[in-house]
């Protein structure tokens, strides 16, 4: 990986992601954030909050009685040309449905943390990415960050792709409960000035809903209709990979960082035989395990997804061939899907079908509730994976640190 | 247990260095526990932490901090963890934070005495030991005005030598909801950069509050306090109470019932999975006597805890009291119900005393005006207007 050296100045502060969530959220100068409290989500509720005490942040907060408000909120006021910041939790963010289902057709860059959650009943507060991944066949696109640097840096990013005039889209950042919303690193912080010319300003341009400006938005439609709003909103979705490959490079350019791919994290795979494939936190036991392993010889590399809609097909299709065998993580259950594996299993699978090379692929679903994903069990699910690679039998889909 | 050392030859750090040199293990990530109460002290402990990784961060290392995420900290008097991480570079911080809840702690920092009895922030968990992850040579930071002697009677035993560290004070339950700065957090840091100098230097956390405008002259005062004041004990293996500790097995998904179901209990029966009393500071003593039998206490708590005898009086199970003196508050006779602190208990544990009082009325009411002459809390300290209650290290008047 190449790092440039970032224009401007940065200062480190040593903050949680959601903390640094908050950080982006004032230097994206944000003017509406509609807030209620979940957890892990509200931790950036009280983040904001204390920026605006401060006097660092000039926005309005508007607590609402429910998730269904505060979304409908953020909604509007995007409408009426607002910057906003919203999120949530869990249950939280599945009662705000109606309004999270209707977002990307309004083609409202609503920008959405959140905080992964188990969907209770039981009661739970711990990760699982069933929650933000209701919404993945909508047109929300989804990011799901690593660390809380990470979470600085793609709620930039999050404004910069969803805001863009040729996408016009919201924008959703997985960020998983505990790991990352609640314990703290040092980040690296921009100034306003480079953040400046890396996120121009917010221009909705003749869809501004405004008196001066005469509009009405969506008005009851039959079928008529429907199909042809549909297929806009197919076609912005498609614009979207390259948007972010511009916005990538910029973010490389203005802050020395983001690594050489915009879609996905390579990590020690230029001679390996096998890789795991996962998303979010689980990123840090996978590379401690990725480096034990390779000192005792073992070709093992890692592959951590950042964008997860829009799906990097094409480019993963082209890395992953190089692999014998990819093991897929699953922090969530899809009940009843092809093989009964989890979500990204399943999508990667449809990705590669076309390929040239097609590298065998496995599935694990592990980590569920907030259960922690640990090298020794990241080490497990190698071993299962190099013994696909090798051409064995074993399970498709396997249960990791689950009690019999 | 040897004496106390001289408080300024601080301790080597006895780590399991063998075959490793000293540089070796200077040059070890090493993990700071601070075991707090949920919402009291949660400000508290994170300040802390934070504080941990900053003067790190003086000799280029780099650290994290983590809140212990199931413990539900927003729930008051629950004993809850947080922790902070450092290591002298990328690599090797990766190393522990990939395991989140860190596995052996170099210093376990616990900010109210009370808790040194043992931790549970899950019911189900069991009452694990203080220091159940002390590592070889570890050291055990308190605040309290108790002696090691005492504490030793509820901290268990270890099979390595260890160092109990007391901070002379009265622990900080300052921080309801709003925190209120007492200056504990710069003390406690002092108190650790005297024990373990590997963690930080003091020169190192001195430039830390030196550089934050918003700390000022009392806080350096605070820090050098607690630089001065704490007395360091060695532990030898062995010493301390038996450790009974069994670590709980949880069912596999096959022994479980489906549709997320737990059994509960016939009316008038108690629960004995879902004891709370580890979220206790202090502890209600009835006078048995006076009692007008007006049932406010059985009616108000909010856990349940009193019992009905036949004679229509109500006994407490301590099992499940956690402390929160609404029975004290709402009983109209005077002095019939009294808080008292719950280290005052080691002996009896949670015992029912009501037998006692049955058997010999004038044993009970010495042994319960003992209880209350020693350890009698009026209200916890957040009503406490003296916030810098740790002045010459001497416990504030609670009366006043």
């Amino acid at each position: 990986m190449t790092i440039s050296k970032p224009l401007g100045r940065q200062t480190e502060k040593l903050t949680t992601g959601t903390q640094a969530v908050a950080q982006a959220v004032k230097l994206a100068d944000v003017d509406v954030m509609a807030a209620y409290p979940i957890r892990p989500y509200d931790g950036v509720m009280q983040a904001v909050a204390k920026l605006i005490a401060d006097g660092e942040l000039d926005a309005e907060y508007i607590v609402a009685e429910s998730e269904h408000s505060q979304f409908e909120i953020c909604k509007h006021a995007s409408a009426v040309g607002s910057r906003v910041f919203v999120g949530s939790s869990g249950v939280g963010w599945m009662y705000a449905m109606e309004s999270n289902a209707v977002t990307p057709s309004l083609r409202l860059p609503v920008v959405a943390m959140i905080g992964n959650r188990a969907l209770d009943d039981p009661g739970a507060f711990g990760v699982e990415h069933n929650d933000a991944m209701a919404v993945r066949d909508l047109g929300w696109l989804l990011f799901w960050v690593e660390d809380a640097q990470e979470c600085f840096d793609a709620t930039l990013m999050a404004y910069r792709v969803g805001e863009d005039k040729r996408v016009f889209l919201p924008v959703g950042l997985g960020v998983d409960g505990a790991f990352i919303t609640h314990s703290q690193t040092l980040i690296k912080i921009p100034d306003q000035e480079t953040v400046n010319e890396f996120l121009p300003p917010y221009d909705l341009g003749e869809r501004l809903l405004h008196p001066d400006n005469p509009i009405s938005i969506a008005p009851q439609a039959n079928e008529d209709w429907v199909m042809e709003i549909r297929k806009q909103t197919d076609d912005a979705a498609k614009r979207v990979k390259g948007v972010i490959r511009e916005a990538h490079d910029d973010f490389r350019r203005l802050f020395g960082r983001g690594g050489d791919n915009p879609f996905f994290e390579e990590y020690m795979t230029e001679d390996a035989e096998y890789v795991l494939f996962g998303m979010g936190s689980l990123g840090l036991p996978a590379k401690v395990m990725v480096r034990r392993l390779r000192d005792r010889g073992e070709k093992v590399g890692f592959v951590r997804l950042k964008w997860f809609r829009p799906f990097p097909d094409e480019e993963l299709a082209e890395v992953l061939g190089r692999f014998r065998a990819v093991g897929v993580v699953d922090r969530d259950y899809a009940y009843g899907s092809p093989q009964h594996g989890g979500v990204l299993f399943t999508d990667l699978r449809a990705a590669l079908y076309d390929a040239e090379r097609r590298p065998r692929v496995v599935n694990f679903i592990g980590g569920l509730g907030g259960r922690e994903l640990t090298p020794e069990m990241m080490d497990e699910m190698a071993y299962i994976t190099k013994r696909a690679a090798a051409g064995e039998t074993v399970p498709t889909v396997s249960w990791i640190g689950v009690r019999e | 247990m040897s004496s106390g050392t001289e408080a300024n030859t601080p301790p080597v750090a006895q780590d399991s260095a063998a075959g490793r040199s000293s540089t070796e293990v200077r040059e070890e990530a090493k993990s700071v526990e601070f075991t707090y109460r949920g919402i009291y002290q949660k400000t508290l402990a994170a300040n802390l932490c934070k504080h941990v990784v900053m003067a790190a961060r003086k000799r280029d290392w780099l650290g994290s901090t983590i809140q212990r995420y199931g413990d539900s900290p927003e729930r008051n008097g629950v004993p809850a963890k947080q922790f902070a991480v450092i290591a002298p570079d990328e690599m090797r911080l990766q190393e522990h934070m990939a395991k989140y809840e860190p596995n052996e702690l170099d210093v376990i920092t616990v900010l109210d005495d009370t808790l040194c009895d043992g931790v549970e922030s899950w019911a189900f968990y069991g009452r694990q030991p203080i220091n159940l992850r002390l590592r070889r040579g570890g050291t055990l930071l308190v605040i309290s005005n108790r002696s090691a002697e005492e504490l030793l009677k509820v901290i268990p035993r270890k099979p390595w030598d260890w160092t109990l560290a007391i901070l002379p004070g009265t622990p900080s339950l300052g921080g309801l909801w709003v925190y209120r700065d007492d200056g504990t957090d710069m003390r406690v840091l002092g108190a650790i950069a005297r024990t373990r100098p590997d963690i930080f230097e003091f020169s190192a956390v001195e430039s830390v509050v030196n550089e934050d405008e918003k700390l000022g002259e009392e806080h350096l005062a605070a820090l050098r306090d607690g630089y001065e004041e704490v007395v360091i004990h060695e532990v030898a293996a062995g010493v301390g109470k038996e450790d009974d500790y069994e670590p709980v097995r949880l069912p596999g998904y096959k022994e479980m019932r489906e549709g997320i179901i737990v059994e509960a209990r016939k009316l008038g029966e108690r629960n004995p999975d879902y004891k709370t009393s580890s979220d206790r500071t202090m502890r209600p003593v009835v006078n048995f006597d006076t009692c007008i039998k007006c049932r406010q206490c059985w009616l108000d708590c909010p856990d349940e805890c009193f019992d009905i005898t036949e004679e229509g009086f109500h006994p407490v199970n301590y099992d499940y009291c956690t402390g929160c003196g609404i029975c004290a508050q709402v009983c109209p006779v005077e002095d019939c119900i009294v808080m008292v602190n719950d280290l005052e208990f080691i002996e009896e544990g949670n015992e029912d005393v009501f037998p006692m009082w049955k058997e010999d009325k004038e044993a009970y009411h010495r042994w319960r005006e003992e209880k209350i002459a020693n350890g009698r809390i009026e209200h916890h300290d957040y009503f406490n207007a003296d916030t810098w209650a740790w002045s010459g290290g001497k416990q504030a008047d609670r009366t006043s």
